[in-house]
């Protein structure tokens, strides 16, 4: 098997004396697309945290491309090809839709530190920013405040921002959180997409249980901070640790219970 | 013009025109104006252009409150005033000290940046608020380098004294002597300074810092080191109020903790930038001439406008030249509660 490009060793973080991610090991392959899940709480979020450099682990290793990555910030992982999308949307509220994907294209060129040009002049930067907003439909939006957006279409330009830097690890937390039924294709045809081009490693935390088994060729469940499952998702979602773990209820009640109508479907 | 302006137009007629007229006074001023006053005031507005500029750059397009811009001020005038004073009025000296200056306050403002700029924003304008009130105090106490509370005024270069004549003959009706032409320096050297950081907001790295001021946290998450970032746009903002400084100090021929380092000026600087607009350089220069006329002519609007009024009650009273700080104080208020985005802010908003 291939060397994995994304792994973490005994991941541990503690606030006081709570472990919020508690010594997780895992390892994510290029190509393939995997979802983590677990109840509200269980510490998706945080671990997403620790890989991407928000948070300062306290034990455990993070290794990005076989190399150690575990003292690193999130700028210098976000130049390493670490892209990630935020659970609570995270723009530059005041400048435009268009200005919000242009930084980051200009990010991903590191053409920051050019005092002396005009940014208007690299026509460049910004005709690759165009292209990421139409794959995300919001190319009508480009001169809108990001503040000024709905929240669906702040999502997708959250996600919009994380594919200007073309990384080849992506992380997204809770993509289709809170958008309206007919925005959330959108969102999974590009992640669709992205999948199918087979060369990146994409991370998924989600809650709607169709959405995963439509997308995920693996899925880990984290509780309490700890990794409780990991493995294909037919095997995962059938196994009653699980059940109980995500479910928080005893075993006996089957997920068809609390799984959105699609999932009902597909179960019959 | 889009190369000049760096792309960046007013986007407002009035506000244009505005800035047209600006220009053109000072441009002329040595020909329109003959009293000392007039042409005292016009090279005090192209000064503050310039460090107001460079103060927004930190405040309105990094997002970094600091405290700390008149030292740089101080830096600057201290080091061409001292340098004058004990080389002797050579060109030299005024290059030796700007350059003496310059580096300090680089230098000063990277080991500001890298010491507290990691550190939640209060803390950060807490120092600079201490390294200012420590480097004034230091100002004041070494008089023997320093000329103390009193300061120094020292001789500039022949070319740029009161009795040298550039050309023998009056040009207009104005006889073109050293204070014209340290005018035309101070003036060429302030519109430079203007455009040049028209020209740093709108790069890429000036790109990146408007993207630090709206969202650090995002900033960090595309890769950009904003620590860097921050301390760059520290230096050069540093670096611009230093040329700022000497060239304030090469127009006065004196510099001393009043006119430099006083915390008035930073309260000035403060004012300058809101009440023309954060975030917009046109703010800066707006801003900055419209208080320095108030400062300049608003006691002597008012002698008038008291005299007109005597006989009424209590009016003359208000209107006396004495209470010009009072009505200066109602002019900030009104113009911050109406222009809360400033004067550009509305003029631009208006246009739309």
């Amino acid at each position: 098997m291939s060397h994995p490009v994304l792994e973490t060793r005994e991941l541990t973080i503690r606030f006081g004396g709570h472990a919020a991610v508690d010594g997780v090991s895992a390892a994510f392959h290029a190509g393939t697309l995997t979802a983590i899940v677990g109840p509200n709480g269980a510490g998706k979020t945080t671990y997403f945290n620790l890989m991407s450099g928000q948070l300062a682990a306290t034990a455990g290793r993070v290794l990005l491309d076989g190399v150690d990555v575990t003292g690193l910030g999130p700028a210098a992982r976000a130049r390493r090809g670490m892209g990630r999308a935020f659970q609570l949307t995270n723009l530059f509220p005041n400048l435009s839709v268009l200005e919000n994907v242009r930084l980051a294209v200009q990010a991903r060129a590191g053409g920051g530190g050019d005092l002396l040009s005009l940014w208007s002049r690299r026509r460049d930067w910004i005709e690759i920013a165009e292209r990421v907003l139409e794959s995300v439909n919001l190319a009508n939006a480009r001169h809108t405040p990001a503040a000024a957006l709905s929240h669906g279409d702040k999502r997708k330009l959250d996600v919009a921002i994380m594919m200007a830097l073309e990384p080849h690890v992506l992380m997204f937390d809770e993509p289709t959180a809170g958008m309206s039924v007919d925005e959330v294709p959108v969102i999974l045809d590009l992640i669709h997409a992205l999948k199918a081009e087979g060369t990146r490693t994409i991370l998924l935390v989600e809650h709607k249980m169709d959405v995963v088994r439509s997308l995920a060729d693996r899925i880990v469940v984290l509780h309490n901070g700890r990794l409780v499952a990991d493995g294909e998702p037919a095997e995962v979602i059938a196994s009653p640790i699980v059940q109980e773990a995500y479910l928080g209820m005893p075993a006996r009640t089957t997920v068809q219970d609390l799984a959105s109508p699609a999932l009902e479907r597909a179960h019959g | 013009m889009e190369t000049i302006l760096s792309g960046d137009y007013p986007r407002s007629r009035l506000l244009t025109a505005l800035l047209g007229l600006l220009l053109a006074v000072l441009a002329a001023a040595p020909f329109l104006f003959d009293g000392a006053q007039a042409i005292n005031t016009a090279a005090k507005i192209c000064v503050f252009v310039v460090l107001v500029a460079s103060y927004d750059l930190l405040l309105g397009y990094t997002g970094i409150v600091s405290f700390a811009h008149t030292m740089f001020y101080g830096l600057g005038g201290y080091g061409v005033g001292l340098a004058l004073y004990s080389w002797g009025p050579s060109w030299g000296a005024v290059a030796g000290g700007l350059a003496l200056a310059l580096a300090a306050g680089v230098l000063l403002a990277l080991g500001i940046g890298l010491f507290s700029l990691r550190v939640r924003a209060i803390f950060f304008a807490m120092i600079t608020l201490a390294v200012a009130s420590a480097f004034a105090v230091l100002a004041a106490q070494l008089s023997d380098v320093t000329g103390g509370e009193d300061g120094r005024s020292f001789r500039v270069p022949e070319l740029l004294r009161p009795g040298f004549r550039l050309v023998a003959e009056p040009v207009l009706g104005t006889t073109i002597n050293g204070r014209v032409v340290t005018y035309y320096i101070v003036f060429a050297s302030a519109l430079l300074l203007f455009l040049a950081a028209l020209r740093v907001v709108n790069s890429p790295f000036g790109r990146v810092l408007q993207a630090i001021r709206e969202n650090e946290f995002r900033a960090e998450a595309l890769g950009y080191r904003t620590v860097c970032y921050r301390t760059a746009a520290n230096c050069l903002a540093a670096g611009m109020a230093v040329l700022a400084g000497a060239l304030n100090a090469l127009w006065l021929r004196y510099t001393g903790p009043e006119t430099t380092l006083s915390f008035t000026i930073m309260l000035d600087i403060l004012l300058m930038v809101v009440i023309g607009g954060m975030g917009t350089l046109y703010g800066a220069a707006i801003g900055a001439s419209l208080l320095i006329l108030a400062q300049s002519y608003l006691q002597k609007l008012m002698a008038v406008a008291a005299q007109a009024t005597e006989g009424l009650p209590l009016l003359p009273q208000l209107l006396h030249p004495d209470r010009w700080l009072l009505w200066l104080g109602v002019l900030f208020v009104t113009s911050v509660y109406f222009f809360p985005s400033g004067i550009v802010g509305r003029l631009r908003a208006a246009s739309r």
